[in-house]
């Protein structure tokens, strides 16, 4: 059991910044996210404290030991690789047992505790089989396995469901999900989904260009993101951004998007948006899910506006309708009893008590 | 529903029958070409047999030269009787072998450090391995010819006409290309796999011998292959730096005990030559499996 700490981490490639400078920590059992799209430096970040990568400044601790210089082998951790790197030539006992041959554990130890793994993970019955013998998901179990039964103080997981399917995913998303409830390690998890990153973290730490943008818990992020990034990266489909301007008529502070659509300011919100009435570059934040179709009953903070669908897809449980405003394409989720078809001309709700404002010059959630 | 099945099949069947068509001819063109050159390469081979079979008197003879009138084993047992050929043939076999387990020896760390331990000047010395194998082995027995010889000033060992003296220089033949065949075998492996492995606690001798060895078993064939067949068909060097009958290798031996002068003892010459070829042969029958089964199938994704 140990906890993580990444102080003022950097790497640079010859002269290309990977990782520019990451302050993290990471406590005992939790299960962090690292997420970002690609090139963003998470792999990097989680392959340096696996000690795969050297470090070009700064310090990693793991439990309360610097290991910057430590090799990979004496840091007690087990990493699970995305494309799995079983031994092509040793069964699944063998692959599961080897760091523990290396370290000469007496044989009915490592017995017992590849029994164990192999029990918590249901892959019992493949044990005497090789790697090729195995489907996507039985390897991805059996690398699993490999960490597990070392029971290093953390575990690394650098996309490891990357390469399965997409019903095996969220099938083996659950599975580590449940490891992880069963063996309480500290586990750093690198991923490009943000779905996985929201289901399967305690916090998540959004990154971009060798930064962190944000660290905080799925729900944090979604609803409170500090940057226009985590706002568009979080949430699926993506966060619309219009250009917008506040306006003050009469003492009411309004947030005009164009000629025809002007919402009222929500009360909560007022105080804090006031300073920002001459700003020229903002930028006016929604979800999908928080426009939605007419209701007979209409509720606080929420506005209706009308628009001309371009396109709509239903999706079973709800229907995305796409519509233009000032020329950027706007995502709504209506539900499908609404009926709403391309080219019709609806009339839309805005949820702005779940609104956010963005200053787009330097990409902060106002 | 019977009228839409009918306008599917009617449209189908005319493809289908002009791929037919189409896998029909190229299958007839790779026929032709084979056939030509199973013949061609087939032909000599036969020839060699066909006259082993022959005693003296019907080789010279004008007669049909593809066919055998009085068929004898005498070639052959005559070979098995005369001493010479026997040493010929334990001299070749003794140098391949061992001339293969040193070429792997060396070449094994060679291609795994190449490959997989970036050190300063690793690329540049990976190429350079590659260019010492392009220098023709014709210009190198007569370098290696004068350091043979100043090794013996210096230090009194003569090395000139001992055939375990070939095992020393047949690697300088052997490593170069071996280590080639084996950087691109090892640099197909996936780098997670060492990576695992160093993570699991490997030191870089236990990832060779545990990982590397195991996974590049069909590399490591290709390359001991043809390792034997170098060292097993080389004709320049034993015969620049053997002399005496008893230091001959197999190909050598042949040719400078069974031609006496102006007379070429045909008949032995091709019993003696198609048993030399039959090692090289049996080994490629039995490795051929191995050496092209795919061992790294499922390592990763897949």
């Amino acid at each position: 059991m140990a906890q993580v700490k990444l102080q003022q981490l950097v790497k640079n490639y010859d002269d290309t910044p990977a990782v520019r400078g990451i302050d993290l920590e990471i406590a005992d059992k939790e299960f962090l996210v690292l997420v970002g799209p690609s090139g963003c430096g998470k792999s990097t970040t989680l392959r340096m404290i696996a000690g795969l990568e050297d470090i070009t400044s700064g310090d990693i601790l793991i439990g309360d030991h610097v290991v910057n210089d430590v090799p990979p082998k004496d840091r007690d951790i087990a990493m699970v690789f995305q494309n799995y790197a079983l031994y092509p030539h040793m069964t699944v006992f063998e692959n599961m047992s080897f760091g523990l041959r290396l370290k000469k554990v007496p044989k009915p130890q490592i017995e017992e505790r590849v029994n164990a793994a192999a029990k918590i993970l249901d892959i019992s019955e493949l044990l005497q089989r090789k790697p090729k013998q195995l489907s996507g998901g039985q390897r991805q179990r059996v690398a699993m396995g490999r960490a597990i039964v070392r029971d290093p103080k953390v575990f690394l997981f650098d996309e490891p469901l990357s390469n399965l399917d997409a019903k095996l995913r969220v099938q083996m998303r659950t599975e580590i999900k449940r490891v992880h409830q069963k063996v309480q390690t500290t586990t750093v998890y690198v991923t490009h989904d943000q779905v996985e990153a929201m289901t399967l973290a305690d916090r998540v730490v959004v990154m971009n260009a060798g930064r962190i943008e944000q660290v905080g818990t799925p729900q944090e992020l979604y609803h409170f993101p500090a940057t226009k990034f985590v706002a568009g990266f979080i949430g699926s489909p993506s966060m619309n951004f219009v250009p917008c301007r506040l306006e003050d008529s009469a003492g009411e502070l309004t947030l005009r998007l164009n000629d025809q659509i002007a919402f009222p300011v929500p009360q909560e919100k007022v105080a804090r948006y006031r300073s920002y009435l001459s700003h020229t570059s903002l930028l006016f934040g929604l979800r999908p899910e928080h426009i939605m179709e007419q209701r007979p009953h209409r509720e606080p903070g929420h506005h209706t506006f009308e628009v001309v669908l371009e396109v709509t897809e239903p999706m079973g449980m709800e229907t995305m309708v796409y519509f233009l405003i000032q020329g950027v394409e706007v995502c709504g989720r209506v539900n499908p009893l609404a009926g709403a078809q391309a080219g019709q001309a609806i009339t839309l709700v805005a949820d702005l008590t779940n609104m956010h404002l963005i200053d787009e010059a330097s990409g902060k959630v106002l | 529903m019977s009228q839409h099945s009918i306008a599917a099949n009617s449209s189908v069947v005319p493809v289908q029958r002009s791929m037919q068509r189409s896998r029909r001819w190229a299958l007839l063109w790779s026929y032709f070409f084979l056939v030509l050159f199973s013949i061609f390469f087939l032909m000599p081979p036969l020839y060699m047999l066909i006259t082993s079979l022959k005693d003296s008197g019907e080789i010279s003879a004008v007669t049909n030269p593809w066919w055998v009138n009085r068929p004898t084993f005498d070639n052959y047992l005559a070979l098995f009787r005369s001493n010479d050929y026997l040493t010929f043939f334990r001299n070749s076999s003794v140098i391949a072998v061992i001339v293969v387990i040193v070429t792997m020896l060396i070449s094994i760390p060679a291609a795994f450090s190449l490959s997989r331990m970036k050190f300063w000047g690793s690329t540049t010395l990976a190429t350079g391995v590659f260019l010492t194998y392009l220098v023709p082995d014709t210009l190198l027995f007569i370098p290696l010819f004068k350091i043979f010889a100043f090794i013996n000033q210096l230090t009194g060992i003569e090395l000139i006409n001992h055939w375990w003296a070939l095992i020393i220089i047949y690697p300088t033949l052997t490593v170069p290309f071996a280590t080639w065949i084996l950087i691109a075998y090892f640099a197909s492996i996936p780098k997670e796999l060492d990576e695992a492995a160093l993570i699991d606690g490997a030191g870089y001798f236990q990832m060779l011998t545990k990982i590397f060895i195991p996974v590049a078993i069909p590399g490591i064939i290709a390359a001991m292959i043809f390792a034997f067949t170098v060292a097993w068909s080389q004709f320049l060097y034993p015969l620049a730096f053997t002399t005496s009958t008893d230091q001959l290798v197999l190909p050598v031996g042949i040719v400078t005990t069974l031609i006496k002068g102006d007379v070429y003892n045909w008949g032995q010459i091709m019993a003696g030559a198609l048993l030399g070829a039959a090692p090289p042969l049996v080994i490629y029958a039995f490795l051929m499996d191995y050496y092209i089964a795919g061992l790294t199938a499922g390592a990763t994704k897949g």
